[in-house]
């Protein structure tokens, strides 16, 4: 099968269907794309990585907060590895910032040690405690009032958007084939045999189900006569700051964790901003991403406790993320209701860190259920390079220019990315098909005005390259349209009586 | 019958933005108070009696670097004339290049208002 | 890569850039160079085609374009180069800018002076942490106004206006005349900081509520906007518990304040003022590196063009002095200080006047409204200077011109505003403005 990636068509049968396009599906199709296998991703949004995936700390956990024996404590310290080997062919931006676990008290402290000896039963590398002036030498604008933490040299941190984007170029180069705009309406069962998956762009019928529907997982399990889990989901806020703040931190600081969460982080992104968040507040609307006047509140106070100076001045957005959690632990493994459907579901964090491990188990997991599968000599295990205009020195940015014009045309001045950079990213093989999408692929408004100039442009860019017209170009979900066209109106005719 | 009113006006001249207060005794202007030169005082003996607006929206040019032609009132249209312009305006489309002080609409609606281009398009 | 030399240039191709390259070419300045990074010149006046502009450079009402078009023919007519579709991407002491374009690729100008005059941008949304979702239809309002002004697409059909400054308040007056309803106008403090004149011809000309005191505190919507909800905020701008009410609407437009687009100055490491966002000037708009120049919406934010072309007059005739070397390093160097009532000062500190000067002009910011008032100068904690301001609004600049006289040799220099004594305030209420 060749890859592609767009809404529709979907084929009639495949080997394998997986839904859901957030970093755990892609990732699974990735793994799966180095077989010979027909296998088709299934995705309702118009692009991937549009619900838990979009919305997250993005770090790489170091591995030693889950218990040892979880689903969690096994596959993150597996993720964190492989996102170190994979990472640069896959052009996913990774910084090994190592992370530290903040103590104010010895109560803390003695809590810091915990994690230590569970990261070494964990198998986590080199973690160490830090007295209060070894943490201080390292992070300059930490509170002062710190006892210690501990140091985690494999953490690290990754745009969780470009994870979720390379994983699927890279399946799509090896033949996956990636419908988007395309939701579950049914699961076919017959002698509780998985047969096909009903949808709205058709039907395909195939044995293999892998559920990676995030938040709706527990929806799509039902589908197939399956409701072994219940999705909770729990909603985080953040705020993000601009990049000329970006050296307030040099790693990623967590509190102490409590029972809940890992609490309150300051954290750099591998774009060079800093974040604060998140906090957790379990809600019913798995669509719920209302950022509240209390919760930003609550975060601003528990970072300061780690970061007292806060740069607040300089945010540049808030946005909340949910966790589709469904229990302590994973739900990963065969349904109990319907042969031939895998879960991958109750993702929470450690999640974008355990995706690409997830993927291995699950192909594992397929195996075992009778999917039959045989290595592909031409699976071709990176994607090419992206040049990044802004990153590359003069005599490079001089080359590039002169091979496309278009790379002389910065359209974003904030994080001067250029026409070309967003031309490549909408007609790349997983391409951007909305003006989030751009943003978060090249980073085209995710700056200091957050579109404000370049938001008209990109929508033009998007309409001349999708050939669609001005008022077809959509912010990311399917309805949402940007522009109406002027004759839609009459003049005068919303005027106050 | 018509007796004596007070209208509070706020003076859009310039960006100064007097305020002050103009008495009509049967229809007709007897006294302005607080307003701090000619342009205002005609402004507000006009806003009792006849307010008028200039007016600025854009038409449609085709063959032009740009899709819209911006254009201004020559003169302020009467307010409550302002959407039958707007509406003339939007049925009008040019052709490119255009140049700027082109009168694009003569005598709008028979209000003795011009419009011009307020721009060049090439 | 390739190499030009020039006197003067500036970085900007609007109102401050041509104004600046203009006088910089009238002072003498041989070689001189506007970079722009649209297609055409004229900067953001091109978007905004309502009139009221160049009152007072013209003495005639322009439309934004047409007060564009003055200035593209005066550059037309001399030899000044102008280099359209051009991005600065760094300007470095010792006037060397690296730009490129889609034509010319990556390109090295040395610059003997450089003026920047790169504008504003707008506030947005995640600056003032409004919650809610993230839906589509919320666009700052100067985005708007460039999809419905010169791409002829609307925002939406049901808008609501958070912020009152002038942009959002234009916009209210074009959204309803592009047939939108405009619903109201939200503005958190008691008083509005748009112009008078745009409360009246765009407001309640069309029957459009302003809410004074009013935040919004939370946006709805999970495709497109779907509505927000607003309440009443006391007198710390805290929001006041059950004063809650919802408005549904499709679009939201933020006209929440405008902020220098200063980060080639910060990146070349210049002196910020950090209430304007803008350099620290002298009074010849130098900033603190010395060939570098500010002018316009970059150094501070105006309420009107006409004084952004008057500033980057001087800022351009300054780069040509310096180009030439006749802008001698200061002496001395004196900083000036806003004082009670007023947010800003531009230009924040002053250097020796050149010989025969006669006065210097000032421009501020009132820190809050007040009525009849007395914009004070203070030299050496002694009162120097006092001139009557019949108001006091923080959303329109005031202008001063201070006698060189009466700056004479003191060390601190200080200006505030103060309410005027009854008895001043009564007389002489027709005294016009400089």
């Amino acid at each position: 099968m060749t890859g592609s990636f767009g809404p529709g068509p979907l084929p009639e049968s495949a080997d394998v269907v997986v839904i859901g396009g957030g970093v755990v599906g892609c990732a699974i199709a990735r793994e799966l794309s180095r077989f010979d296998v027909s296998a088709v991703l299934i995705e309702r949004s118009p692009d991937v990585a549009t619900g838990t995936s979009k919305a997250n700390s993005g770090i790489l956990h170091a591995g030693f907060d889950a218990e040892p024996g979880t689903w969690k404590a096994r596959l993150n310290v597996r993720g964190s590895r492989l996102y170190a080997e994979l990472a640069e062919g896959l052009g996913i931006p990774r910084k090994a910032t190592g992370s530290l676990v903040v103590a104010k008290d010895t109560a803390e402290m003695e809590t810091v040690a915990e994690l230590r000896h569970r990261g070494i039963d964990n198998g986590v590398a080199g973690l160490e405690i830090w007295n209060r002036d070894q943490v201080v030498a390292h992070e300059p604008n930490i509170s002062s009032d710190i006892a210690g933490a501990l140091w985690a040299p494999t953490g690290a941190i990754v745009c969780p958007f470009l994870a979720t984007v390379g994983f699927a170029e890279n399946a799509i180069r090896n033949g996956v084939r990636i419908v988007i705009e395309c939701a579950v309406t049914g699961i076919d069962v017959a002698d509780r045999q998985i047969v096909g998956v009903r949808t709205t762009r058709g039907r395909v019928a195939t044995r293999f189900v892998v559920n990676a529907a995030g938040l709706h997982s527990d929806e799509v399990a039902r589908l197939a006569g399956d409701d072994s889990f219940t999705i909770k989901p729990r909603r985080g806020e953040y705020i993000l700051f601009d990049r000329s703040v970006g050296q307030l931190v040099n790693t990623v600081l967590f509190p102490t964790p409590d029972k809940v969460s890992k609490g309150i982080l300051v954290s750099p992104t591998v774009h060079g901003n800093v974040f604060i968040g998140p906090d957790a507040v379990d809600i019913d609307d798995p669509e719920d991403r209302e950022t509240t006047a209390g919760g930003l509140a609550g975060i601003i106070a528990g970072a300061r406790r780690i970061v007292p100076a806060l740069p607040l001045g300089t945010a540049i957005t808030e946005f909340a993320g949910l966790r589709a959690a469904a229990g302590k632990d994973f739900v990963i493994g065969p349904s109990p209701a319907a042969r031939g459907l895998v879960h991958a579901a109750g993702i929470q964090s450690p999640g974008l860190t355990s995706a690409p491990a997830i993927g291995e188990v699950i192909v594992e997991m397929l195996q075992d259920v009778g999917l039959r599968l045989r290595a592909k000599a031409s699976f071709v295990p990176v994607n090419p390079e992206k040049p990044r205009f802004h990153e590359l020195d003069r005599e490079a940015q001089a080359r590039l220019v002169a091979r496309d014009p278009l790379f002389g045309r910065v359209i974003c001045r904030c994080e001067t990315v250029t026409e070309a950079e967003i031309v490549a990213a909408i007609r790349s093989p997983c391409g951007a098909r909305t003006v989030d999408g751009v943003k978060r692929r090249v980073r085209a408004g995710a700056g200091r005005c957050q579109g404000g100039f370049c938001g008209p442009r990109v929508t033009a860019i998007l309409a001349r390259e999708l050939d669609v017209p001005i008022t077809a170009v959509r912010k990311d979900s399917i309805k949402s349209w940007l522009f109406l066209s002027r004759a839609d109106l009459e003049a005068g005719e919303g005027i106050h009586a | 019958m018509m007796a004596h009113m007070v209208h509070a006006i706020q003076c859009i001249g310039c960006p100064i933005g007097c305020g002050g207060e103009v008495t009509v005794k049967d229809g007709v202007v007897a006294e302005m108070t607080g307003f701090t030169c000619n342009k205002g005082l005609a402004y507000a003996a006009e806003e009792v009696v006849a307010p008028k607006r200039m007016v600025t929206t854009t038409v449609r040019v085709s063959g032009g670097g740009l899709p819209l032609l911006p254009v201004v009132s020559v003169t302020p249209v009467p307010k409550e004339r302002i959407f039958d312009c707007l509406r003339l305006l939007r049925s009008v489309s040019v052709a490119a290049p255009v140049t700027e002080g082109t009168i694009i609409v003569s005598d709008a609606l028979g209000l003795g208002v011009d419009f011009r281009a307020a721009r060049d398009i090439a | 890569m390739r190499e030009f030399s020039y006197d003067v240039v500036t970085i900007g191709g609007g109102p401050a850039g041509m104004a600046a390259a203009l006088a910089a070419r009238e002072a003498g300045a041989k070689r001189v160079l506007i970079l722009e990074r649209d297609r055409e010149l004229g900067g953001i006046l091109q978007q905004c085609i309502h009139n009221g502009f160049g009152l007072r450079r013209f003495e005639e009402e322009l439309t934004g374009p047409g007060y564009a078009h003055r200035y593209i023919d005066m550059v037309k007519a001399t030899d000044i180069d102008v280099w359209l579709d051009t991005t600065v991407l760094a300007a470095e002491p010792g006037g060397v800018i690296t730009s490129v374009s889609p034509q010319a690729g990556l390109t090295v100008v040395r610059a003997k002076s450089v003026v920047y005059a790169m504008g504003c941008r707008e506030r947005t949304r995640g600056a003032i942490r409004t919650p809610g979702s993230r839906p589509a239809g919320v666009f700052t309002a100067g985005a708007a106004q460039r999809m419905v002004n010169m791409e002829g697409y609307l925002p939406g059909k049901e808008v609501v206006i958070v912020g009152s400054g002038d942009i959002g308040l234009i916009m209210a007056r074009r959204m309803t005349f592009e047939g939108a309803k405009v619903k109201a106008v939200f503005e958190i403090m008691p008083y509005s900081n748009g112009l008078t004149r745009n409360i009246v011809q765009c407001l309640e000309d069309f029957g459009i509520p302003l809410y004074l005191g009013h935040s919004v505190t939370a946006i709805h919507g999970k495709d497109r906007v779907t509505g927000i909800t607003v309440s009443e905020v006391n007198d710390k701008l805290e929001v006041i518990e059950g004063t809650a009410f919802d408005v549904a609407c499709d679009c939201v437009l933020l006209s929440v304040g405008l902020i220098p687009e200063n980060e080639l100055g910060r990146a070349a490491g210049i002196a910020v003022d950090p209430i304007t966002s803008g350099a620290r000037v002298d009074q010849f708009r130098e900033t603190s590196i010395p060939g570098f120049f500010a002018a316009g919406n970059v150094l501070h934010v105006h309420d009107l063009v006409d004084w952004v072309s008057e500033e980057a007059a001087i800022a351009g005739r300054s780069a040509a002095r310096h180009a030439r070397g006749e802008l001698a390093p200061s002496g001395r160097e004196r900083s000036v200080m806003a004082g009670e009532g007023l947010r800003t000062v531009v230009p924040q500190r002053l250097t020796d006047f050149e010989p025969g000067k006669m006065s210097v002009r000032f421009y501020f910011r009132a820190a809050k409204p007040m009525g009849a008032s007395l914009l004070q100068f203070w030299a050496d904690d002694a009162l120097a200077f006092e001139r009557k301001l019949r108001v006091v609004k923080p959303s329109e600049m005031i202008v001063a011109d201070i006698p060189v006289r009466k700056i004479g040799d003191a060390a601190t220099l200080e200006f505030r505003v103060v309410p005027a004594p009854e008895k001043v305030a009564a007389e002489d209420e027709i005294e016009e403005e400089a």
